[in-house]
């Protein structure tokens, strides 16, 4: 279980990224983060695995408190948190096995990583997430061969290399075509019931957002302004996150298009 | 350099490229490079015997039909010298680079351990070592170890540092810090983010500018020996000093040869490298 208290970020530079913010994520748990730009949610995930140093507020995972750590407590608590990126940010010269297995670094000795080799559970395990997410045949690609969809796999795969307690996902699907933005969707949401792992998932797709999520939260000027179910964003609500705007609009295309479909259906399709 | 609109105009609004003051500095300068121009002209010609340059075809020539034919023979003693500048100038990059990794990784501003202290100094090791030429190492060697072999390898390994650690921090401070978010964000520790997301992103430049540097330190080799310091200058200080121009010749011949094989192994090490 995740739980954030009264987080705040203040940048050097005087912004203000998040002011205040609380929430608590329970176990199996897959969280929308919604904003506009510059809401702070690239901030805010990046709080919680300290890429980002917060300025104030804990949080808590299990019982550490990530707030307060250093060195290589910091490092044994970042091994416990996968994270997924909005450009993939594969290493692109390295093959998609060094990838996946660099979600190992976090467990093993330097000297181990520089020699690549892992044990046999370690390199066990990276094949069958390779299986997992349809890239089995391409272990031995360098990662800058593969199209966005598979490096975005390959990213998962690494994260999930990791046995996290926690996802934290930033923006996966804005490099993406629509088709492959759900496909990557669904297979966070399969990992996640999977291992009954929480998530917070930052994403700019409202819709993407309501139809894979739990549970969202909508961030404004780096406070929480909606927390709640997925059906919950009425169109104030939306207003209240993106300021104003025709939601029924982009509402109606959206129905035409996906009416027969639910999303119970889509899940069932698999991959 | 930002463009000003006007709206005064009968015929719409213009817009120019520059404000009339940046056109003003911009005259200004190319009135200064032509002033310059002149100035120096004037000062080459101060020292300048005319008799003598009026005299150069005559003794160009000169020179040349003495060197020509090359002194073919004379190969036999050039392979050990030869031999030697090869060494000199494979075992000066080895030292330049093994000194010139950690150098940059303390200079590159994004892997420095500290910008207040640490990478200033690297800095100045860089500077150091870039702005003093091969030949006047090799001469302060040669006075300080004595001449031969050793004062010609650290000559070069001491002028590759400067040359190898300033493009390869330039690499380092180009990588995608993306890459080395996510490789952080699993817990690798500091040697494992160098490991994992660094070196795979600088390997490519290291191998190019380690082999570019290789090439050039064949052609600076093959003079180091004017000073003492080993290799084909000796043998060339030799002949100038008996004006056997034929000799000299076969020694040109040779750097060349050398040179165009160094270039060619350069090249296919670095279209392999990419």
């Amino acid at each position: 279980m995740l739980k954030l208290d009264k987080l705040s970020k203040t940048y050097a530079t005087g912004d203000t990224a998040l002011s205040q913010v609380s929430f608590e994520v329970p176990a199996g748990q897959v969280v929308g983060l919604i904003g506009p730009s510059g809401a702070g949610k690239s901030t805010l995930i990046r709080c919680i695995n300290r890429l980002v140093e917060p300025t104030e507020g804990t949080i808590t995972l299990g019982d550490t408190d990530l707030a307060r750590l250093q060195g290589r407590a910091l490092r044994r608590a970042r091994r416990r948190i996968g994270m997924i990126f909005q450009e993939y940010a594969l290493v692109e010269r390295l093959t998609v096995m060094e990838n996946v297995l660099s979600g190992r670094l976090g467990y093993v000795p330097a000297w181990r990583s520089f020699l690549r080799r892992y044990s046999p559970e370690d390199v066990s395990r990276a094949l069958a997430l390779l299986e997992q997410v349809g890239l089995s045949q391409h272990f031995n690609k360098r990662a800058d061969a593969l199209s966005g969809g598979q490096r975005q796999r390959v990213g998962i795969a690494r994260a999930l290399e990791q046995d996290p307690e926690l996802l934290l996902v930033d923006e996966p699907t804005a490099s993406l075509d629509p088709k492959t933005s759900r496909q990557i969707m669904r297979l966070i949401g399969t990992a996640c019931r999977e291992r009954n792992l929480p998530a917070i998932i930052n994403i700019h797709d409202v819709m993407l957002a309501q139809q894979f999520t739990d549970r969202i939260i909508g961030l404004q000027a780096g406070k929480v302004v909606y927390d709640g179910p997925p059906t919950g964003l009425t169109d104030a609500v939306l207003t209240r996150i993106y300021g104003d705007e025709d939601w029924n609009q982009m509402r109606g295309e959206e129905a035409t298009d996906e009416a027969p479909r639910t999303p119970e259906v889509d899940l069932a399709e698999g991959i | 350099m930002t463009g000003t609109l006007s709206t005064d105009t009968t015929s719409g609004p213009a817009w120019q490229y520059r404000t009339p003051r940046q056109s003003l500095l911009q005259w200004l300068g190319w009135f200064l490079l032509v002033v310059l121009t002149v100035f120096c002209w004037q000062l080459m010609n101060e020292n300048t015997i005319w008799a003598f340059v009026s005299d150069a075809p005559d003794q160009a020539m000169d020179i040349g039909s003495r060197m020509f034919p090359p002194a073919w023979g004379y190969i036999g003693q050039l392979w050990e010298p030869l031999w030697d500048t090869i060494n000199i100038a494979t075992l000066g990059t080895l030292i330049g680079v093994a000194i010139a990794v950690p150098v940059a990784f303390l200079a590159a501003s994004n892997t420095t351990p500290s910008t207040r202290f640490v990478r200033p100094l690297a800095l100045l090791l860089i500077v150091t070592s870039r702005s003093i030429n091969s030949l006047i190492w090799a001469l302060l060697l040669v006075a300080i170890i004595g001449p031969g072999l050793l004062a010609g390898v650290i000559a070069i390994g001491l002028r590759s540092i400067g040359f190898v650690a300033k493009l390869l921090y330039e690499a380092i401070e180009e990588i995608d810090f993306n890459q080395v978010e996510a490789v952080r964000a699993t817990g690798a520790s500091g040697a494992q983010v160098i490991d994992y997301a660094i070196v795979p992103q600088i390997l490519p430049a290291f191998w190019g500018i380690s082999v570019f540097r290789w090439d050039i330190n064949i052609r600076e080799s093959t003079i180091l020996g004017l000073v003492g310091a080993g290799g084909l200058g000796i043998q060339l200080s030799a002949s100038l000093a008996t004006l056997a121009w034929n000799q000299v010749a076969m020694i040109f011949v040779v750097i060349l040869v050398t040179v165009v094989i160094s270039e060619w192994v350069s090249a296919r090490v670095r279209q392999a490298v990419i």
